[in-house]
């Protein structure tokens, strides 16, 4: 698949020296969701307002649809539509208005049955003429969406969509972004919840202090995930692994207390109960049983971490 | 150049002009009227004629020209504020327009109001007082360009204002002022000669003065300085928009 929007080396810093952005480098595939992690103040909100125009970067390109931002921000723009994370709406305004006003906004002409069908994709129709200080939280928010969608833009960014939204509304949230997909937009969103990028994402991106630390499609991190380590705790310490347990997935802890065996959980077999018996074969006594599993999470907090020590080295 | 933007934003303006009707139309019709009964009927009867028109016909540009310039200020200082304090103004920003787009949008709107309302008052005048306008279409080019000038000024003050205090505060304390002290009730020329000078300082009084000739034909200073200084106003501060737009300030930061 064609990158349908290209980031390279994007820069952007404050007066007064804060570095938000520190050479973002990523092409997102036309028709993807790309769930972009990071905890608060990591750049994430950055990165989509510059994209946006909302923000102007110092340094580096994006190109949207091959339009460049700057010099064709009116080709590149068309394309895309943003939600952002706070709930910004005229209060007084009618639902119908306020979208058929993002449409001509973006030089689209009117077009009532393009609004009806964003306004019943988004399940607003019967809301249509309410005024939006009467609608209830999770409206507001798809009132957003509509918005944003209004004049069919290929690109959606979506910061942080289920912020303080609660666990129902969350899923309602995913279902319609599952259903844009399928219409083929591409997805851009943001969010600190793991489980949100495990639920929908296609690509996975995580970013702290204003870089981007990984790019990974979502199965690949699943794969990781699905590794597990066993750890065999041993009564007695032993200076290397007996001749006959000797295996590339095996290995011995340092201190030679434990052995440390690495198994995939999906896999049909995960030879533990032959390397149990190996083990008791080899006259090796156990003390206890352990078993380990990298989560996404552990992943991202590992990341994170050590960009935190990284930079205070 | 992109119309569609342009309209919508237009469309939008006037749509919460009309929503709010009672305030837009019936207040500075009101106050007008108070303005005619006091000045024109009590107090006026008991003035002689100024510059050979009755002091309630005399009044009459410049109680239009006092509305019209804060109708216009206030109209564009709230039409791009508000959308900053709701927190809407991303969408203009993220929207494939420019910023010429944006100013002809929310300007436009801003001065059409005003011109509506001008227009009211100067229907609602003829109730009051019998007077003639000798020169119609300079009246006209007079009020339109009036309106547009000072709704560029209150676009900018609703682009620089980061609360509503400071919103208000300019009109209040710089617009009110010098539009009471630019002729609106009086003729320049009765002032004493110090204060003659300093009230060429002062851009409204080449707009009332350029606006009462199109009305009575008499003038505080000749016209082509009224038609000069009302440019002059309208180039100064469409640069600070492009300023304004150019850098980002208080928009992108």
């Amino acid at each position: 698949m064609a990158d349908i929007v290209e980031i390279k080396n994007l820069r952007k810093s404050y007066k007064d020296g804060f570095e938000a952005l520190k050479g973002v480098n990523l092409g997102i595939r036309e028709g993807e969701i790309l769930a972009l992690l990071g905890p608060n103040g990591a750049g994430k909100t950055t990165l989509i307002s510059t994209i946006c125009g909302i923000t102007t970067a110092t340094g580096g390109s994006v190109t949207v649809g091959g339009y460049d931002i700057v010099d064709d921000f009116r080709a590149a723009r068309s394309m895309i539509g943003l939600v952002p994370q706070e709930i910004n709406l005229e209060p007084f305004e009618r639902v119908i208005n306020t979208v058929r006003f993002s449409r001509g906004l973006f030089g689209k002409g009117r077009d009532d049955a393009a609004v009806e069908k964003v306004l019943k994709q988004l399940s607003l129709w019967d809301k249509k003429d309410n005024q939006i200080r009467e609608l209830s939280g999770g409206m507001k928010r798809r009132v957003l969406i509509a918005k944003a969608l209004a004049h069919d833009p290929r690109v959606l960014f979506l910061d942080e969509p289920t912020a303080g939204v609660d666990v129902e509304l969350r899923k309602d949230m995913w279902e319609v972004v599952a259903g844009l997909k399928a219409d083929g937009v591409t997805i851009i969103l943001t969010t600190h919840y793991i489980e949100e990028a495990e639920a929908i994402a296609d690509r996975v991106g995580v970013i702290a202090k204003g870089e981007l630390m990984l790019v990974e499609d979502k199965e690949t991190l699943m794969q990781r995930m699905g590794q597990k380590e066993l750890e065999v705790q041993l009564t007695k310490s032993i200076d290397a692994l007996p001749e006959s347990l000797q295996s590339d997935a095996l290995r011995l802890s340092e201190d030679g207390k434990a052995l440390i065996y690495s198994y995939d959980t999906r896999a049909e077999r995960t030879g533990i109960t032959k390397l149990l018996a190996q083990v008791a074969d080899a006259g090796l006594v156990l003390r206890d049983v352990v078993t380990r599993q990298s989560s996404l999470e552990e992943i991202f907090v590992g990341l994170v971490h050590d960009k935190d020590k990284e930079d205070a080295a | 150049m992109n119309w569609t933007a342009i309209r919508s934003i237009f469309v939008f303006e006037m749509f919460r002009f009309f929503r709010t009707i009672a305030q837009s139309f019936l207040a500075p019709v009101i106050s007008t009227s108070l303005y005619f009964v006091v000045f024109g009927a009590a107090i006026g009867s008991r003035i002689a004629e100024m510059e050979g028109v009755s002091y309630g016909a005399f009044i009459v540009p410049g109680l239009i020209m006092l509305t019209v310039i804060t109708q216009s200020i206030s109209n564009a200082s709230f039409g791009i504020y508000f959308p900053k304090f709701i927190g809407t103004f991303f969408e203009l920003l993220t929207a494939p327009i420019s910023f010429i787009e944006i100013v002809i949008g929310y300007v436009g709107a801003a001065a059409t109001k005003a011109l509506i309302i001008g227009v009211i008052i100067l229907i609602t005048a003829k109730f009051f007082v019998d007077f003639s306008i000798q020169h119609p279409l300079a009246m006209i080019l007079f009020l339109v360009l009036t309106t547009i000038s000072f709704a560029l000024f209150g676009f900018i003050l609703g682009i620089w204002a980061g609360n509503f205090e400071q919103l208000q505060i300019v009109p209040l304390l710089i617009v009110t002022p010098l539009v009471f002290l630019g002729g609106s009730f009086y003729s320049i020329s009765m002032l004493p000669n110090f204060w003659q000078t300093i009230s060429m300082f002062n851009p409204v009084v080449y707009l009332i003065s350029g606006f009462r000739w199109a009305f009575f034909g008499t003038a505080d200073v000749p016209i082509i300085t009224s038609l000069f200084a009302i440019g002059l106003f309208t180039a100064v501060c469409l640069g600070v928009i492009w300023w304004i737009f150019k850098t980002g300030w208080r928009i992108r930061e």
